[in-house]
C-alpha cells in the first residue's frame, strides 16, 4: 500500500508464507518432471531403467524407426497412427462436448436464481464424481449386453448388439461422456455474465434469432469458449483411464502408449521422450489459451 | 405462435439439447447404481433387488484393505494440502502484487495443468529410485504425490474467501488493541474456516478418485479403491465392482452438498 | 496547556505511491483538539480528512510530522497499543462473535478479567440500549443497531480518544438525525474526546463544539460551527458550508463599490483592490428601499423560497424569503433588495 522497503517486506512473507506450498510441489509434482527431461536423453537399460549415457535416440524414435537389418530410416507408422488417433479424438470429443455444452450452459445461466443454483450443482456432481466410476458407468450403457443394445434389440431395431465396446467409437463416447462438464462450467462462467439486454438490444435492431447468437452471443463469449475448448481438449490429449478402460487395450491413445514403455516396452528413455512431446503440446495450447484470453477479455 | 410470450432468453433447440445432455450425463450413472443392487450373479441379468454384492465387497479384505487405504491417504494428503495452501493464500493474497507473486501461482496450479500421466510417470522415476536408494516403500510416497496435486484444489476455494473479506476486519482487530497474532488467531482464521473447511473437502474428494498417478507410484499391495477397481476390470466387470462405485459416488455427494451449503453460507 | 490537549498533530504530512506516482494526501497539518471536546473534521471526498483520522489512529504512518495524545509522541505506535478507539464506517463488526463478544473484544485483547469485561460490556449496552440484543450476531440486526454496538464497542475500553469515520453515511434521513442526537449524548454522558469526520456539514454544525474545514490536503479554518459559518476566511469554506452568493467588488472609502455602481458600508475588512464578498441569501431582504434588482426565477421550496435575482450589472444573487412573507413576486418583476452589510464577509479573490 505504501510502496518503498515496506513493499519489500511484504513480497518475502508472501514468499516465506506460500514456501511450504512450493517446496511441497517442487519435490513431488514439478522437480520430477526434470528428471523426466534428463531420462529422455538418455539410453536405454537392458530390462528397465536407463544407462547413463547420452543419446538422442529415443527422441528419434518418437517419429522415426531404423530397419534392424539394412539401416533404413522410415517414419515409425505404429506412433503416427497413435499420435493421429490421440489428436482426432480430442479434436472429435471437443466438438461434440461443445454442441451439448453451449445450449446446457445457456439453459442454466437462463434459469431463476434458485433454479440455477440446482442446475449448476447437477452439472458438477459429475464433474467430482470420480472419473473410473463414470467410465464404468458408460461402459454399463455401451457393452454388447448393456442398456443401449439391449434397448435397440428389444425395440427390434437391430437384431444382433452392435459392437462399440473397445472401438474408437467406445473412446469417443466415453470422452465426451466424462469431459462434458468442463466444457459447460466455463461457457456457464462466459454466458452468466453476459448482458441480456443485448440480445434485445438486438431484436430491437431487426436482428433474427440466428444472427443474434452468431453476431452478439458468440463473439462476447468467445473467451469462455476458449476456455471450455481448452479445458476438454488438453485432458482429452493425455487421457489414459476412458481409452484403457473402453478401448481395451489395442486402441490406444499417447497416455496408454507412455504408459506402455513404463510397463511391457520397457522402454524408459522413449516413454520419457513421448511424455515430454506430450508435455510440450499441452503447455503449447495453454500459452496459446492466455494470449487468447488476455486480448479478448473485455475486462481487461 | 401468438399466445407464446416471447422470451428473449430463448434460443431454439437449446433447452431440447440441454435436457438430453442432463438425461445423458445422469442415465449411464443410474444405471450404475441400479445394477450395484441386482441380486443376481451376473451384471446382464436382473435378478430382483438384493444388498448382496454391498455385502460380499464388505467382507471382501482386498476391499476392506484398499478403503482404509484410501481414507488414509486422503486424509493426510488433503491435510497437508489444506495447511500449505492456507498459508500460499496468506501469503499472495491481500498485499499488494510483489515480485515473483506469478511465479508462485504458476507453480501452485502446476497439477492442473501437467497432464496426469506425465507427472505420474516423473513420479514413478522419481520415488523408484529413492525406493532403492533407501529400502523405504510405505505409504509416504503416495501420500506426499497425493497432497501434491490437492494443493490447488484446496488454495482456490481459500483464496477466493480471502479476496472477498473485509480487510477493515482487521483494521478493527488491531485498533481494539489485539497484536498481528490475536488479528489472526481471534478474526482472519475464524472468517477464513469456511474456506480452509471446502478446500479441505475439495482435495479430499481429489485424492479419494485418484486413479492414474496412485497407480504409478504404489508399491505392491498399496492398492486404493480406485486401482483395486481397476485390477478388478482386467477380468471382467463385476456388480461388486457397482456396488464399490456406488459407495464413492454417495460419498462424493455428501461431501459435495456440504461444500455447497457451506460456500454459500458465507454471505 | 498540554494537560488540556486530547491529541495533537504536528506539520503532519502524508505521500502515498513511490517514484513518478505518488499523492499528496495531506500537505502540512497541525491541529490541536482539547480534552472533552467534540471535533468535526468537515470536508469533500478526497481532502485528506480520513488520512488524517487515520495517522491518529495509526492505520497510516504520517510521511513528516507527529502525532501526540495527552502529550506523548505516538507517530510510530502500533494501533494495537494506542487508547484510542475507531467507529468505523463499515461498523466492521466481527460477523462471526454475538454483539457481546464484540463489545468484550477489545477488553479481552488488553487481557482484561473476565468479570471486568462483563461489567464493562453491561455497561456500554445500557449506554448504547442495546441490553436486548447481546446474544444476536450483527448480521441479524438492523443498520442502525449495527451503528450502535460499532460505537458501543469502540467505547467499552474507554479510550483517551474515539474517532468516527463518518459512521451515520450508511443510514436513511431519518435515522441519521436519530444518532446525531444520540452520538451528542453519549459525548456528553461519556466526556470522552470525540473527533469526527464527515463530509455533511449540516451534521458538522449541529453536533460540534469546533469544525476544521479541509480541502485538498490542508487545513484551512478551524473554529466553532458559528464561526465557520458567519465568518468565513475563505471563498471555499464560505461555498462549502451552507448556500453563499458571491459578489465582485472594489474597495473603496466607507465600504465597497460592486460591479452596479452600488456602494455597501462593509466593515472594515484590511483589505484593498478587488475583493469577492460572501453574502448568504437570508442577509438579503426584499422590498420598498434599496439597490433595485429584477427577479430572474423562483424556486419554491416550502417553508422558504428562493428568488434569483439580477442586479444592473446582470450579476445574480440568491435571496430566501420565508414563503408566507406574502412577497409574491414573479420572474420579470421589478424589486428593491437591502443587504445586511455588517454581515457580509470581504475575501480576497
Amino acid at each position: 500500500m505504501s510502496g518503498g522497503a515496506h513493499g519489500r517486506s511484504k513480497g518475502l512473507n508472501g514468499w516465506l508464507l506460500s514456501l511450504p506450498a512450493l517446496v511441497l510441489l517442487f519435490v513431488a509434482a514439478s522437480g520430477p518432471l526434470l528428471i523426466v527431461a534428463v531420462y529422455s536423453f538418455l539410453e536405454k537399460g537392458d530390462y528397465s531403467g536407463v544407462r547413463w549415457i547420452f543419446s538422442g535416440d529415443a527422441w528419434f524414435r518418437v517419429l522415426f524407426e531404423k530397419d534392424i537389418f539394412d539401416g533404413t530410416v522410415s517414419l515409425a507408422d505404429a506412433n503416427l497412427s497413435i499420435f493421429w488417433r490421440s489428436v482426432k479424438l480430442s479434436l472429435a470429443t471437443t466438438f461434440i462436448t461443445f454442441v451439448l455444452g453451449l445450449p446446457t450452459a445457456w439453459f442454466i445461466a437462463t434459469r431463476a436464481a434458485k433454479a440455477r443454483a440446482i442446475w449448476l450443482f447437477l452439472i458438477t456432481i459429475p464433474f467430482w464424481t470420480n472419473l473410473l466410476i463414470r467410465t464404468f458407468a458408460i461402459m454399463e450403457v455401451i457393452r454388447n449386453q448393456g442398456l443401449l443394445n439391449t434397448a435397440l434389440i428389444n425395440l427390434g431395431v437391430i437384431s444382433e448388439p452392435i459392437q462399440i465396446l473397445y472401438t474408437d467409437t467406445a473412446v469417443l463416447i466415453g470422452m465426451a461422456y466424462v469431459y462434458l462438464p468442463l466444457m459447460v462450467l466455463p461457457l456457464f462462467a462466459a454466458i452468466d455474465r453476459f448482458d441480456m439486454r443485448l440480445i434485445e438490444a438486438g431484436y430491437d435492431l431487426y436482428a433474427s434469432r440466428w444472427l443474434i447468437l452468431r453476431r452478439i452471443i458468440l463473439p462476447i463469449i468467445k473467451p469462455g469458449i476458449v476456455a471450455g475448448c481448452i479445458l476438454v481438449f488438453v485432458p482429452s490429449l493425455g487421457a489414459y483411464v476412458t481409452p484403457r478402460v473402453l478401448g481395451g487395450g489395442k486402441n490406444m491413445m499417447i497416455g496408454n502408449f507412455i504408459e506402455l514403455q513404463f510397463g511391457q516396452g520397457q522402454n524408459w528413455p522413449l516413454g520419457a521422450a513421448l511424455s515430454m512431446v506430450l508435455l510440450i503440446v499441452v503447455m503449447g495450447a495453454l500459452l496459446l489459451y492466455t494470449r487468447v484470453s488476455s486480448r479478448d477479455d473485455p475486462h481487461g | 405462435m401468438g399466445k407464446r410470450r416471447f422470451d428473449v432468453t430463448t434460443l431454439p433447440g437449446f433447452t431440447f439439447i440441454a435436457i438430453t445432455a442432463f438425461v445423458l450425463l445422469y442415465a449411464p450413472i443410474f444405471t450404475l447404481v441400479i445394477y450395484s443392487f441386482n441380486g443376481g450373479n451376473s451384471v446382464n441379468v436382473w435378478g430382483g433387488f438384493s444388498l448382496k454384492w454391498y455385502a460380499i465387497a464388505a467382507q471382501n479384505e482386498a476391499v476392506q484393505s484398499a478403503a482404509i487405504r484410501s481414507v488414509i491417504i486422503a486424509v493426510s494428503a488433503s491435510g497437508i494440502a489444506t495447511t500449505v495452501a492456507t498459508m500460499a493464500a496468506l501469503g499472495t493474497t491481500r498485499r499488494g502484487r510483489f515480485k515473483g507473486q506469478t511465479a508462485i501461482y504458476i507453480m501452485i496450479n502446476q497439477p492442473l495443468m501437467v497432464p496426469e500421466i506425465v507427472t505420474a510417470v516423473a513420479l514413478l522415476i522419481f520415488f523408484s529410485s529413492i525406493k532403492i536408494a533407501t529400502g523405504y516403500t510405505g505409504l509416504g510416497y503416495l501420500i506426499l504425490a497425493h497432497a501434491a496435486f490437492c494443493v490447488p484444489f484446496a488454495y482456490l476455494p481459500i483464496r477466493a474467501r480471502l479476496e472477498g473479506m473485509d480487510m477493515t476486519m482487521e483494521t478493527a482487530a488491531a485498533d481494539l488493541y489485539a497484536s498481528p497474532w490475536q488479528t489472526f488467531r481471534y478474526v482472519t482464521l475464524p472468517l477464513l474456516m469456511p474456506g480452509v473447511i471446502a478446500g479441505a473437502m475439495l482435495a479430499f474428494v481429489i485424492s479419494l478418485d485418484d486413479v492414474i498417478i496412485t497407480e504409478f507410484v504404489k508399491s505392491a499391495g498399496q492398492d486404493t479403491l480406485p486401482t483395486y477397481m481397476l485390477g478388478q476390470l482386467r477380468r471382467a466387470l463385476t456388480p461388486e465392482v457397482n456396488a464399490i462405485s456406488t459407495v464413492l459416488l454417495a460419498l462424493t455427494v455428501v461431501i459435495l452438498t456440504a461444500f455447497f451449503l457451506i460456500t454459500r453460507k458465507r454471505d | 496547556m498540554s494537560e488540556t490537549i486530547a491529541v495533537a498533530a504536528r506539520n503532519v504530512g502524508k505521500v502515498f505511491g513511490a517514484g513518478a506516482h505518488t499523492f499528496t494526501a495531506l500537505g502540512d497539518v497541525s491541529i490541536e483538539i482539547e480534552k472533552g471536546e467534540f471535533f468535526t473534521l468537515l470536508g469533500p471526498s478526497g481532502c485528506g480528512k480520513t488520512t488524517l483520522l487515520r495517522c491518529i489512529a495509526g492505520f497510516e504512518t504520517p510521511t513528516t510530522g507527529t502525532i501526540e495524545l495527552s502529550g506523548r509522541d505516538i507517530t510510530h505506535t502500533p494501533p494495537n497499543k494506542r487508547p484510542v478507539n475507531t467507529v468505523f464506517q463499515s461498523y466492521a463488526l466481527f460477523p462471526h462473535l454475538t454483539v457481546a463478544e464484540n463489545l468484550g473484544f477489545g477488553l479481552k485483547m488488553l487481557g482484561k478479567s473476565r468479570t471486568e469485561i462483563d461489567t464493562s460490556v453491561a455497561r456500554v449496552l445500557a449506554l448504547v440500549q442495546m441490553q436486548a440484543f447481546a446474544d444476536r450476531l450483527p448480521q441479524q440486526l438492523s443498520g442502525g443497531q449495527q451503528q450502535r454496538v460499532a460505537l458501543a464497542r469502540a467505547l467499552a475500553p474507554e479510550p483517551q480518544v474515539l474517532l468516527l469515520d463518518e459512521p451515520l453515511s450508511a443510514l436513511d434521513l431519518k435515522l441519521r438525525k436519530e444518532m446525531q442526537g444520540e452520538l451528542k449524548r453519549l459525548q456528553i454522558e461519556t466526556g470522552i474526546t470525540f473527533l469526527f469526520v464527515t463530509h455533511d456539514q449540516e451534521e458538522a454544525l449541529t453536533m460540534s463544539n469546533r469544525i476544521g474545514v479541509m480541502s485538498a490536503g490542508a487545513l484551512l479554518q478551524v473554529g466553532t460551527p458559528h464561526d465557520i459559518y458567519e465568518r468565513p476566511v475563505s471563498r471555499f469554506v464560505a461555498d462549502f458550508i451552507g448556500e453563499t452568493n458571491f459578489l465582485e467588488a472594489t474597495v473603496e472609502d466607507g465600504g465597497v463599490r460592486l460591479g452596479s455602481g452600488d456602494v455597501l458600508a462593509v466593515p472594515p475588512s484590511g483589505r484593498t483592490g478587488t475583493v469577492t464578498l460572501a453574502i448568504r441569501p437570508e442577509q438579503i431582504k426584499i422590498g420598498q428601499d434599496g439597490l433595485s434588482a429584477r427577479v430572474v426565477a423562483t424556486t419554491y421550496l416550502g417553508t422558504d423560497t428562493h428568488y434569483t435575482l439580477a442586479l444592473s450589472d446582470h450579476s445574480t444573487l440568491v435571496a430566501r424569503v420565508q414563503s408566507n412573507s406574502g412577497a409574491d413576486l414573479k420572474p420579470g418583476d421589478a424589486v428593491h433588495v437591502t443587504i445586511d452589510a455588517q454581515s457580509v464577509q470581504v475575501l480576497a479573490t
